[in-house]
């Protein structure tokens, strides 16, 4: 069983970006499981959403130390999930801020060693610098399926089978640049 | 055959849908907005509509099943409280056609003002309850709700909790059952719950009960899953999908129909193992039950009664195994959270700005504007459920005289004050109050995600219709003062707020301005 955790902040497309996984784990025929955060989120909250796709899953929920992947969209959100993280797993982490509410009023300070920190305690982590990215493919909306498309190396799909689920999930004006964005992430170097 | 991932309020409205189901309402609430906002995007062909409350959802549904056809009426665990009146006398009357409802329980409070455990309405209501663990039995069970509602004659409740409701998995998609609607056949001993009918219509569900109690027990909803015969688990909806990811070798018992319960296969499967153990969320429905029956078993003593379960909390309670987490703690400063708040320009910020200023006792009501309870605003000091804040404003001033009224307001959404702010207003005037009632008007539902309701001028199906005019319901319910305002001019709010407080007589002001995030 593989598992996944999304993380980010309302309005980044988490959702998306789990739905889009779930899709192409189901039509290569594993089972699938989701579990997702609502109502209150969408009020400025932190997002995550857990994938588990295998022969059998049972639980929607990812017990910690089991996930293989956290993708975050961004830099802090990663520290909510770590304890989350299996001890061979991977952080995928996008170098973007979103300052708190705590952060925006001066009440509290963003941390500025996130990077270094996890560089020394986490085994295997990348830190993306998605900003030339999106500037290439115009929106910023697309960040959910560049981080998709740097997670994509790490999974058995084809290219081919990636494509096709999002061509099946985003609207039709959409879908080109999204496999442009999802493109680039998975040439990411 | 076709598959598709679906959450499980998806896999609820796919049911509906399959099951042939006519008429669908509900009144907006987290976690189960999405089973009518589904079946309005997706299956048009079943009437849908938002209701005022969940009390008028719950008995239009039932007036669509009396006449025959197939109704679902939808609703969280707090709206079946205002649901509860009808519920558990159209549990006497039974049905026409299938009559369920959907009540989605929220463990841990995400979005609620309480967890309480939906469970004990179903006993308390005499109406059977079938509880889903995945999308896929969230379609299964729906559909076959409607086909127990018209076998038993009883109404039937679909129990879902956050977890389920907000869950993707994969679910079979099967094509619509045709079911023609019924006609309606007048039976007044039936459908008329005069006291000489209500006696024996109560014997008859009785008997009912007993036959609902032979189908628990012979169903497959209820089923043994044999394994090791060292510890068994009774267990049931989402609980039941971490027993067996962290119990992978005991057997299993998982309810399915959790009311009426399956007396002999509870003792079948007692019987058949060394130790017995009730792993549930929330209250210890089952486990009482089990050892109401006679039999000991373990359950609340090891797993929380607060707040929902996750497979590391059952892990930790069955096998004794911690979930510390094997990377180190970051520690070198705090990790700022991200509480939830008024977005920038909410019309609402302008008006607890205002409040706050004045250092006015504020009733409060369910919906964003709760939010102004929490800093910067702090300016909301009581809260309970929707509509209250009018009835405890009234009460404060019955309890100090009306010196209490010139230093409180209460306040309340639109759609919270056409749920259930208006009968209380009338109380206000009637039993001589003289406060202060500001209505929050953002034109919608804004919290659970801009829901159309009667002064919106559009239905959940988006047809045109009559625009309430809140203006005018509050003049006929007798207030003679009212005045409608745009609360982004804080200085004249403030003036009409310092006027209408201080007016010995009842006063509504409509603090009007749209929500920032609708179009």
């Amino acid at each position: 069983m593989k598992n996944v955790i999304f993380a980010g902040v309302g309005g980044q497309g988490v959702i998306l970006a789990s739905k889009v996984l779930m899709e192409v784990a189901m039509n290569a025929g594993y089972d699938v499981k989701e579990s997702e955060v609502h109502g209150m989120a969408q009020r400025g909250g932190s997002v995550d959403c857990n994938v588990r796709y295998g022969d059998r899953v049972y639980s929607p929920l990812i017990p910690k130390e089991e996930a293989d992947f956290i993708v975050s969209l961004e830099l802090l959100e990663v520290m909510r999930k770590l304890e989350y993280l299996a001890p061979d797993g991977k952080l995928i982490v996008n170098r973007e801020k979103v300052d708190p509410a705590p952060v925006q009023t001066g009440a509290m300070q963003y941390p500025s060693d996130l990077e270094e920190w996890v560089g020394k305690n986490v085994k295997n982590a990348i830190f993306v610098d998605t900003d030339p990215i999106l500037k290439e493919v115009g929106t910023r909306k697309a960040l959910n399926i560049v981080m998709l498309g740097i997670l994509s190396r790490d999974l058995e799909f084809t290219e081919a089978q990636w494509e096709a689920a999002i061509k099946s999930l985003v609207k039709e004006k959409f879908v080109e640049m999204n496999l442009k964005a999802f493109k680039m992430g998975r040439d990411y170097k | 055959m076709e598959k598709k991932v679906l959450l499980g309020n998806e896999a609820i409205a796919r049911g509906a849908y399959e099951a042939g189901c006519h008429v669908a309402t509900a009144y907006p609430g987290t976690p189960s907005t999405e089973i009518l906002e589904t079946i309005a995007r997706d299956y048009r062909d079943i009437k849908s509509q938002w209701s005022p409350n969940e009390k008028v959802a719950l008995e239009v549904a039932a007036g669509a099943s009396v006449a025959g056809g197939r109704a679902l009426a939808a609703m969280k665990h707090v709206g079946l409280n205002v649901a509860a009146d009808p519920l558990f006398t159209f549990s006497y009357t039974g049905v026409n056609g299938g009559f369920v409802i959907i009540n989605a329980d929220d463990p841990s409070a995400w979005s609620s003002q309480n967890e309480q455990d939906n469970r004990h309405l179903a006993r308390a209501a005499k109406v059977p309850m079938l509880e889903p663990s995945s999308p896929q039995e969230c379609k299964d069970f729906t559909k076959l709700a409607f086909e127990l509602s018209e076998q038993f004659d009883r109404p039937v409740i679909v129990r879902i909790t956050t977890r389920i409701a907000h869950s993707q998995g994969i679910v079979e998609i099967l094509p619509k059952d045709n079911v023609p609607v019924k006609p309606f056949v007048r039976n007044f001993q039936k459908y008329v719950m005069l006291p000489v009918h209500a006696r024996p219509r109560h014997v008859f569900i009785e008997e009912q009960h007993k036959k609902l109690k032979d189908y628990s027990n012979m169903s497959s909803l209820n089923r043994i899953e044999w394994g090791g015969k060292k510890r068994g688990i009774i267990t049931d909806s989402v609980a039941y999908q971490y027993v067996k990811e962290v119990c992978p070798d005991d057997s299993v018992l998982k309810i399915g129909m959790v009311w009426p319960m399956p007396d002999e296969k509870i003792r079948e499967f007692a019987a058949g193992v060394e130790k017995l153990c009730v792993v549930e969320e929330l209250d210890p429905f089952i486990e009482d039950y089990v050892k109401a029956l006679g039999i000991p078993c373990t359950g609340k003593d090891i797993i929380p009664i607060c707040f929902e379960l996750t497979p590391e909390i059952v892990d930790q309670a069955l096998n004794g195994k911690a979930h510390p987490g094997k990377y180190p703690k970051y520690d070198t400063s705090p990790i700022p959270p991200r509480p939830p708040a008024l977005c920038k320009g909410c019309p609402h910020g302008f008006v607890f700005t205002v409040l706050g200023k004045l250092d006015l006792n504020v009733n409060g009501d369910i919906g964003c504007y709760t939010l102004a309870a929490l800093p910067p605003y702090s300016a909301m000091h009581t809260q309970g459920c929707m509509g209250a804040g009018i009835g405890m404003h009234l009460g404060m001033e019955k309890a100090h005289g009306p010196e209490m009224a010139r230093k409180s307001v209460a306040v309340i959404g639109d759609s919270t004050f056409i749920h259930s702010g208006i009968t209380p207003l009338i109380d206000l005037v009637y039993n001589k109050g003289t406060g202060t009632v500001i209505i929050l008007d953002n034109r919608g539902t804004a919290m659970t995600g801009h829901q159309e309701h009667p002064a919106t001028g559009h239905t959940l199906m988006g047809e045109e219709t009559h625009a309430l005019d809140l203006e005018m319901l509050v003049k006929a319910c007798g207030v003679k003062r009212v005045v409608v305002t745009d609360p982004k001019n804080m200085d004249e709010f403030e003036r009409i707020v310092r006027e209408e407080v201080a007016a010995p007589e009842p006063s509504v002001i409509i603090s009007l301005r749209k929500c920032i995030l609708m179009k």
